[in-house]
């Protein structure tokens, strides 16, 4: 189980760096999002990982789950899938815009003229 | 609970998500929402003076949400630096919004420039009363979306281009706050910043909390604009409207430095493991590469946005000497700084409404037809330079004598060169708008309208008054560090019955009964 989760978390963490290091908008928004789901994945998991126990108070229950990181990681989903949104909203415009996915597409003299709009 | 005072807290955050809602309701009718927005921005800022005078008179203040005690509900906080944060920030929206009547044009109105401005000053707010670090995440979430929307409510293509590269560089830096909060959750099974003040002095230094304190520091490094995380802000910020930039500029980077000092005083110490060299050496390389990149550009707004980062290496100096009288000096340079530079910014607007153009080697001529923009372009820039009696002397003297006091030489040494580099920057702005002959011959001299000139009025006489009376002000800086040095004010507002402390690392399975407990 632990083992599971850690080397779970470490793939989605590298996939998530090798992408984000790309030069190209969308892989970085990809590679954005695999970061978002490993760092909720290791938030639920610094809640202690414990089978079959229930996460409310219980008196006949010897042994919790901690629910707190749950509400945390629900809350952390919930703010990460606006934001994706948001992201690829913006990146889709500026692709319309320039028809080019490049992050470093419009360095220096261009940005200057764009902004006599 | 529920006096005045504790409730004079949530104002400063009610106000503006109620402006913005109420803002957004009247989509339609531009003229409403600036209407509606400055009278709303009126209320923030009394509200915020109100908070400032009820902390200073009666200490540290805190709010429990929906009556659960802490640490289970989540907590508002104002002291003395929160407080004088909020207060400032208040009189920076008031400036702002005056000026965003003239300078936002109606087609920007109607893509929610008012919502979302005042969505802002709610996270601002937010991040700077909370009492609980994973609150803080969602704030910054707040400000992150609110600022991207203001980013391109001129949607052209530099301005897209500008808001992806702060959007990509600030999600990741809160991706690593996340993972430190996870770690901190871990380790303490507490997010309540109070409780954790009680919790982390007992406990030991284990790896996961040094790389929790360390993912902090280059979380709030990004949001900052440190080196060498600070690509994204001279790429986004001069893209924007004058008004948005030198809201951006004033308050946006000084969330991230505050941030970095409520985690290093009331959380993690400055001493061991090596922090304390690394944002010296961080803060030093970020005062020159700052005021260098500042030094070879040629647009007033690309040079503003540089020195924004070479003046917050001024502020971690403080937090990396971390005496008292260090810190002091850095919480008088936050607040120094939001005034100054927002008003640079709302100059730079005001040169560039005069000239025609942001491009220095085409303007010129300006102190002839503008004399008294001269003037009030000399207050904030020879502040920001740190020339006597201006609030930036007094800001720099005190960050720089505290590190003589602690024989940090090198530093004060950088310091002080930063200062003529910066010096250096600004007389090239005054020289070639200014000084110089125009380049372009015009018979009528363009106006600047009045909306554009009240708001630097003002922001230039605080300035002043912070120079010529610095002593109260310095006076409530030392109050202010006094409380983040020895946070027992803080934990004792928001524990004011000082429950019994917690044992260490009660994350485990069994902590819900704690939580049942307080509920009945």
């Amino acid at each position: 189980m632990e083992l599971l989760l850690a080397s779970g978390i470490g793939v989605l963490t590298a996939a998530g760096i090798y992408l984000v290091c790309r030069a190209q908008t969308f892989p970085v928004i990809i590679g954005l999002a695999f970061l978002t789901y490993a760092v909720n994945v290791f938030l639920f998991a610094m809640g202690r990982l414990a089978i079959d126990a229930p996460p409310i108070y219980d008196a006949a229950v010897k042994t919790y789950t901690d629910p707190l990181p749950q509400a945390l990681v629900l809350t952390a989903i919930v703010i990460s899938f606006g934001m994706t949104a948001l992201i690829v909203v913006l990146a889709l415009r500026g692709f319309l815009e320039s028809g080019d996915d490049g992050v470093q597409a419009n360095e220096g003299g261009e940005s200057e003229g764009g902004r006599t709009s | 609970m529920a006096d005045a005072a504790t409730l004079l807290v949530l104002w400063p955050v009610l106000i503006p998500i109620a402006t913005a809602a109420l803002t957004a309701a009247l989509w339609r009718s531009p003229a409403a929402q600036r209407w509606v927005g400055m009278a709303s921005l009126m209320l923030l800022l009394a509200a915020s003076l109100a908070l400032t005078y009820v902390v200073a008179t009666e200490g540290v203040v805190a709010k429990q949400f929906g009556d659960w005690a802490a640490p289970f509900g989540i907590t508002f906080v104002a002291d003395p630096l929160s407080a004088a944060m909020i207060a400032i920030s208040g009189v920076l929206a008031f400036a702002v919004g005056i000026f965003a009547l003239s300078d936002i044009r109606p087609r920007h109105e109607r893509n929610g420039f008012h919502p979302l401005f005042h969505g802002l000053m709610a996270g601002v707010n937010g991040a700077f009363l909370t009492g609980d670090i994973f609150n803080l995440y969602v704030w910054f979430e707040v400000m992150l979306i609110t600022t991207l929307g203001l980013l391109v409510v001129q949607r052209g293509r530099a301005q897209i281009d500008g808001a992806l590269k702060y959007a990509a560089m600030n999600l990741f830096g809160t991706i690593l706050f996340l993972i430190a909060v996870a770690l901190l959750y871990g380790a303490t099974g507490t997010l309540n910043m109070a409780d954790l003040a009680r919790i982390l002095p007992g406990m030991e230094m284990s790896p996961g909390l040094t790389a929790s304190a360390l993912l902090f520091l280059a979380a709030f490094g990004i949001k900052a604009g440190v080196f060498p995380l600070f690509f994204w802000l001279p790429a986004s910020y001069h893209t924007a409207p004058i008004a948005i930039a030198a809201l951006f500029a004033g308050l946006l980077t000084k969330v991230g430095v505050y941030a970095a000092f409520r985690v290093f005083t009331l959380l993690f110490e400055m001493e061991g493991g090596g922090l304390r060299e690394i944002v010296a050496v961080v803060a030093a390389l970020t005062m020159i590469t700052g005021v260098f990149g500042a030094a070879i550009q040629w647009n007033v707004r690309r040079i503003l946005s540089f020195h924004i980062i070479s003046q917050i290496g001024y502020m971690l100096m403080g937090l990396a000497i971390a005496t008292p009288v260090a810190i002091a000096g850095a919480v008088f340079y936050i607040v120094h700084h939001i005034i100054v530079k927002a008003n640079l910014f709302l100059l730079a607007g005001a040169i560039r409404k005069a000239a025609g153009t942001d491009d220095l080697r085409k303007a010129g001529g300006l102190l002839k037809s503008h004399p008294w923009l001269a003037v009030l372009f000399l207050i904030p820039a020879l502040s920001l330079a740190g020339l006597p009696p201006l609030s930036g002397f007094w800001a720099k003297f005190l960050v720089i004598d505290a590190s003589l006091r602690e024989e940090v030489w090198w530093l004060a040494a950088v310091a002080l060169l930063v200062g003529a580099l910066t010096l250096f920057s600004m007389s090239k702005i005054w020289m070639e708008a200014f000084w110089k002959k125009p380049v372009l011959v015009r018979a009528t001299p363009r106006r600047v309208p009045v909306a554009f000139v009240a708001p630097i009025v003002l922001l230039g006489a605080v300035t002043l008054t912070i120079g010529l009376f610095a002593d109260p002000f310095v006076e409530y800086a030392r109050t202010a560090t006094a409380v983040l040095v020895d946070p027992a004010d803080y934990i004792a507002a928001v524990f004011p019955e000082e429950g019994p402390v917690q044992a260490a690392g009660t994350a485990y399975p069994g902590t819900a009964n704690h939580s049942q407990g307080a509920v009945e």
